[in-house]
């Protein structure tokens, strides 16, 4: 059972812990071998890199080149973790993955950091929010998504066991609220938060602490908002997700992410098939990011937990 | 211009840069140092276009692959009046003219296309040039290519292109540095030798030191001499010292990223010549 901090501290950089526990993964296990394009501080892959040099390998520049050489490894009985931005994890080698890793089944971890908005001031360039439609439109991938720093060492202790397949791990630039005490991480398990009867909120990412914040704003104005972690995108919660709107009978989706394809997209078409309610999805509405900090964008694109609280007192009035 | 100008001029370019990017706090330093002098003899001597008119339809064109040495591009434009100088006190604040990375989404003036992931810019190029023939227009098509981008498989199918369809109109300038975000480019994945390279992809290469005015202004006046329509693609390969001009910085990876502090902005300014 997990459980969840009752004060936030500081927040924490979700590469930040990924570097962490890459390492005593690689300790435990001699088939994990690290593979980076020229972004080992970056992604802090250079912690691994720092014990055990003759497992890790910096390609250059060559993400397309990268993934193929991941499936190889892969397929041949090597646990590889490859890390790069998101962008150039999903994008730029879209096509290899899709042949060599997804097609073949390859067990290739593909952990990229530097997803969404939070990149910041590099601006549109480097801000994806296109890579979990990407990714889960890919046959046999898993995609997660964890909300903070302690929820991403549980996914990568997991992603470090065995896997029948490629999965897909969304980290950022920009340290995230931490709101995990402890975290029982399960593929393809969402999460119940925080309980409520009037609406439920699925959130993923970043968006989880703000959607536990827009929980409580709402709470004070009387509405009782359910938060729901749904950090399995791929493949998706269906029994949880539609046991809640079963409750509530209304759905908010968050993501740091365009509104199409990604969790809004999931969420939208599990319970539009089995059990439609009134549902609204808030991310980024069909466009490219833009240079500024991390939190200001967020702001600016309309990611807030007020924003959110607003949009859920939207659904209950029926306005949608 | 004389050459003890064009000098001038590419320290104040440096300055720019490093004032730029200390006061967003955040940004790409090094690179745009080092390519400073090759830009200077490039932009104020041979590029030929009209900052009153950024869209002249025979205007040479220059594109920025390396996308993140864009201060660099910023305060040439800046300084020869595209846009007001202002502009460069807002570097990568939300809603500036002034992206992160040169974007053509929020209009900015003279920035030729969007880059920032790397290994595009070649292949955009080559397109470019290659309408400019179609059209049996005189305008010259440079890019800016860093060394690591030497790396990506696109920028090697983008130069066997270019040079099998006789892109003769264009000119790729290869900051060759040896410096990428992670160490030497030579110690992560080597891009030596890097000359026979292009030369085997069927370019005519000139390599220069990037930092000898004589080299420089001998390899465009080179590639402008040359009118021929069906030539093969020129490339400069500019062997160029990461954070060129300033003590600190020079020949330091590490530079790739980062601002300086007020107090190394100051010893970097006076070392510049420029306050
Ligand atoms: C396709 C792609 N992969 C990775 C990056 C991240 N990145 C930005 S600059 C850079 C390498 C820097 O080397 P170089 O281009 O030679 O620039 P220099 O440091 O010499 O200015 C990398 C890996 C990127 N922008 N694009
Ligand atoms: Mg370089």
């Amino acid at each position: 059972m997990s459980t969840l901090v009752n004060q936030r501290g500081e927040k924490v950089k979700t590469r930040d812990a990924y570097g962490e526990v890459l390492p005593r993964i690689g300790e435990k296990d001699e088939d994990v071998v690290v593979l980076t394009a020229d972004l080992a501080g970056s992604t802090r892959t250079k912690y691994f890199a720092e014990e055990f040099p003759e497992r890790f390998f910096n390609v250059g520049i060559t993400e397309a080149n990268m993934m193929g050489m991941a499936a190889g490894l892969a397929m041949e009985g090597k646990k590889p973790f490859v890390s790069t931005f998101a962008i150039f994890a999903t994008g730029k080698p879209w096509e290899q993955i899709r042949q060599t890793i997804a097609y073949q089944s390859a067990p290739v971890r593909i952990v990229a950091t530097h997803a969404g908005l939070t990149v910041g001031e590099d601006g549109a360039s480097h801000q994806i929010l296109e890579d979990i439609s990407l990714m889960r439109v890919l046959p046999n991938m898993k995609v997660i998504v964890p909300a903070d720093s302690v929820q991403t060492k549980a996914v990568i202790e997991r992603v470090g066991k065995d896997l029948s397949g490629p999965v897909y791990v969304r980290l950022a630039r920009a340290g995230f609220p931490v709101v995990y005490e402890d975290c029982d991480f399960e593929i393809g398990k969402a999460e119940v938060l925080k309980q409520g009867s009037d609406l439920t909120i699925f959130a993923t990412g970043l968006m989880v602490a703000n959607s536990l914040d827009a929980a409580e704003e709402l709470e004070s104005q009387g509405v009782s908002a359910e938060v729901v972690n749904v950090s399995t995108i791929k493949p998706l919660d269906v029994d949880t997700v539609l046991g809640s709107v079963k409750k509530t009978g209304r759905a908010l989706t968050v993501e740091e992410h365009n509104v199409i394809g990604g969790l809004g997209s999931a969420i939208s078409e599990a319970v539009s098939e089995r059990h439609p309610v009134p549902l609204k999805r808030i991310g980024v509405e069909d466009r490219f990011g833009e240079s500024g900090s991390a939190y200001e964008l967020i702001d600016h694109f309309g990611l807030t937990a007020d924003r959110i609280a607003e949009e859920g007192e939207s659904l209950l009035d029926g306005e949608l | 211009m004389d050459t003890n100008t064009l000098k001038k001029k590419a320290n104040k370019l440096r300055a720019d840069v490093l004032q730029a990017v200390t006061n967003a706090n955040s940004g790409h330093p090094g690179g745009a140092l080092g390519m400073a002098d090759v830009w200077s003899v490039l932009h104020y001597k041979y590029l030929n276009d009209r900052p009153d008119q950024p869209r002249w339809e025979d205007r040479d064109r220059f594109i920025l692959s390396n996308g993140h040495t864009c201060p660099l591009l910023y305060a040439v434009l800046a300084d020869k009046g595209y846009f007001d100088r202002e502009e460069l006190d807002h570097l990568r604040e939300l809603g500036a003219l002034l992206q992160g990375h040169p974007s053509t989404a929020k209009g900015t003036p003279g920035v030729e296309f969007s880059s920032g992931s790397l290994g595009h810019g070649l292949s955009f190029s080559a397109g470019v040039a290659l309408a400019g023939k179609l059209d049996g227009q005189k305008y010259k098509t440079y890019c800016s290519v860093s060394d690591a981008e030497c790396q990506e498989g696109q920028t090697w199918e983008a130069a066997g292109v270019a040079s099998h369809k006789k892109l003769g109109n264009l000119c790729a300038i290869v900051d060759y540095n040896d410096s990428q975000i992670d160490g030497k480019v030579s110690d992560i994945q080597d891009v030596a030798p890097i000359r026979d390279k292009w030369e085997s992809f069927g370019w005519s290469v000139i390599e220069i030191d990037g930092h000898d005015y004589d080299q420089i202004d001998g390899a465009l006046r080179q590639f402008n001499r040359s009118d021929d329509p069906d030539g093969i693609p020129t490339v400069i390969i500019s062997h160029n010292v990461i954070g060129k001009g300033v003590s600190f910085m020079e020949d330091d990876y590490k530079w790739h990223h980062g601002a300086l502090t007020p107090e190394q902005l100051e010893q970097a300014l006076s070392e510049l010549g420029v306050s």
